[in-house]
């Protein structure tokens, strides 16, 4: 099996779709440059700049281009450059992009992706290195995906650009450069399901993006001290496979989430509400959330290493939902 | 333009009747702008406005039931009823939509611009907005944006002199629309907009040139709206104008007046063009009472395309 990486894979999804589309454009800051992850690298030599387009720094109106261009049908895929960034793009994103669709009655639809990407641990500081996914699958409309491997990168973001729907797409920057094995073709993986990553019978855990990979590592720990946790990425927030979550539940009877964005108002929160209404007397204790403290995040190393959710906290968690 | 006016002048009593639905601002007044720069474009030109955008959804094409309709949150609206007066949308008619976000729809007019250059076609996009909105940032990235692709497409201002409730000057202290677009080069013009036929000639000049693939443009138009912000506003931010002095100014009747002088049209055909529209109206409301009420499994139908 040939060994990709998770932003070779992104690159290679969004090359097969402008070779096979001729709808499909990129556009963002410095994308004719490959950008600072080189998620872009190589494109603007193969299609041209006019398919490949560098933006000045302005989100607003680059969003603004994307959504209009979706809906006079084309397929953009914008680059916000950080997840942080996005802010300034949210008019076009929230109250344009969302809702064009339902407002026209159904007349207009907008097929464009957003590609981000979000994340602590390069010593960013809090505005280069937030998880701010949350908000976003608050909005009726926009689809939300957060891929944890190279795969499930390729595969949702070729899923993404087909689907007539807006879709956000949040990249982890600390996973971009991580090996892999994968098919020699990756295959396009819907959005709207999740992935079984690890089996187990004695707790679930439902992770997002770079926690899947400290969830794994828990899980280890947790296997040589005989017990066997499940692990799920949803892989989209929105929609959820509550189905695959709840039936890992019912089996598991013990269920710990974790993401890496902010605990207070994250989407574990979301989750959490989701499952205890459906499978509330399958839950032989209270739910557990790992999640990072409610502040910003620091510069300093050894505080950003101590404030990112780790596999030692989703071991912690389990531990206490199996007292 | 008569259409235009006398559909507002109703949907204003049908505010007042509780009948049409949201905040309602209405263009009577400004009628010239949209009936001089719509009329001269394609079904295939997309047209972005603004919250306030009867006027240039009438002036494109859109059937007036359908408009009123929709205004009345009904199912046979434009929209089945889902959007309203500020988000009006005629995708048949190039009709590309109306926002309630001030200046909002100017990034979105830009990309439609692109994405018809992307296909090779020679349509141009047309954005509608009032000078409230160049004080927005998007304004001006989108300026920005407009001038270093040369996109196709032309930028119509109806300065009407008032951002909602306050007046221009308290907002900046730039007169004039089109010299905030001086340093970017914009070709631009500013012109009377209660002249129609001078906002047709500017609008049909850059056309001409847009169509070719060059732009953008900007057309500033100096007009003035007779209603408040929106219907019901409180409405003391401003001095009324004389009933003479508008007579002198409405794009409408100085319209006519020209048209009779230089003997392009009699009192009689003006006339008839009135008693027209006023029965086209009627019908339209006729239509838009008898469509029902949109059912409620409309709202989980179309959240996702």
């Amino acid at each position: 099996m040939p060994e990709t990486t998770y932003v070779k894979a992104v690159n290679a999804a969004m090359a097969k779709a402008m070779r096979e589309d001729e709808r499909v454009f990129v556009l963002g800051e410095d994308v004719a440059e490959g950008g600072p992850y080189t998620t872009t690298a190589g494109l603007a030599e193969e299609f041209g700049v006019e398919r490949v387009i560098n933006t000045p720094i302005s989100e607003s109106a680059i969003a603004g281009v994307a959504v209009g261009a979706a809906q006079s049908g084309m397929r953009p895929l914008l680059e916000i450059m950080f997840i942080d960034f996005i802010t300034l793009a949210l008019d076009q994103v929230v109250n344009q992009a969302a809702k064009a669709h339902f407002m026209s009655g159904g007349q207009l639809s907008v097929p464009m992706v957003l590609r981000t990407q979000g994340g602590a641990g390069t010593r960013g500081g809090a505005q280069h290195s937030q998880s701010l996914e949350a908000w976003l699958t608050h909005i009726p409309g926009l689809k939300i995906v957060m891929p944890s491997t190279a795969a499930d990168a390729g595969g949702l973001l070729a899923s993404a650009i087909e689907d007539p729907n807006p879709v956000v797409f949040i990249e982890n920057k600390t996973l971009y450069f991580r090996r892999e094995q994968v098919e020699d073709e990756i295959e396009p993986v819907p959005l709207g399901r999740a992935r079984v990553a690890r089996e187990g019978g004695d707790v679930t855990i439902v992770a997002l993006s770079r926690l899947v990979g400290d969830a794994l590592s828990a899980a280890e720990r947790l296997a040589a001290e005989g017990v066997g946790a499940e692990v799920i990425d949803p892989r989209t927030l929105v929609p959820l496979d509550l189905e695959t979550i709840v039936g890992s539940v019912e089996k598991t009877n013990r269920l710990v989430i974790a993401h890496e964005a902010v605990e207070h108002g994250g989407f574990g929160a979301e989750i959490l509400a989701e499952v205890q209404a459906v499978a509330f007397d399958h839950l032989d204790a209270p739910i557990e959330r790992v999640g990072a403290p409610f502040a910003p995040i620091p510069l300093s190393p050894p505080l950003e290493d101590d404030y990112i959710p780790n596999a030692d906290d989703v071991y912690s968690a389990v531990r206490s939902v199996l007292r | 333009m008569w259409r235009i006016r006398h559909f507002e002048e109703q949907v204003g009593v049908l505010k007042r009747a509780d009948q049409v639905h949201g905040l309602i601002h209405l263009s009577v007044g400004q009628e010239g702008v949209s009936a001089s720069v719509c009329t001269q474009l394609r079904d295939d030109d997309p047209v972005y406005s603004g919250h306030r955008a009867h006027g240039h959804c009438i002036a494109k094409g859109a059937p007036l039931e359908r408009i009123l309709a929709e205004l009345m949150g009904r199912d046979g609206g434009l929209c089945r009823g889902l959007g309203g007066s500020m988000h009006l949308v005629d995708v048949e008619h190039g009709f590309m939509g109306a926002t309630g976000v001030v200046g909002g729809n100017i990034p979105m007019a830009l990309g439609s611009a692109l994405a018809g250059r992307l296909r090779g076609g020679d349509q141009v996009a047309v954005v509608f907005f009032g000078d409230g909105a160049v004080q927005a940032g998007h304004f001006n990235e989108s300026i920005n944006l407009a001038t270093l692709w040369g996109l196709p497409l032309i930028l119509v201002c109806e300065n009407n002199g008032f951002a909602e409730f306050t007046p221009r000057s308290a907002h900046t202290n730039v007169e004039r629309v089109s010299d905030v677009v001086a340093p970017y080069e914009v070709e631009r013009e500013t012109v009377d907009g209660n002249d129609v036929l001078a906002v047709w000639e500017a609008f049909g000049r850059f056309l001409a040139e847009a169509r070719k693939g060059s732009g953008p443009f900007l057309l500033e138009c100096l007009t003035h709206r007779l209603r408040g912000h929106y219907e019901g506003d409180p409405g003391k931010y401003r001095e009324a104008i004389a009933k003479a002095d508008w007579q002198e100014k409405d794009p409408i009747l100085r319209l006519q007046r020209h048209g009779v002088s230089e003997g392009w049209f009699s009192e009689d055909d003006v006339a008839a063009v009135e008693r027209e529209s006023l029965a086209e109206i009627e019908k339209a409301e006729q239509f838009a009472r008898e469509s029902p009420f949109p059912d409620q499994r409309l709202i989980a139908e179309l959240v996702y395309a």
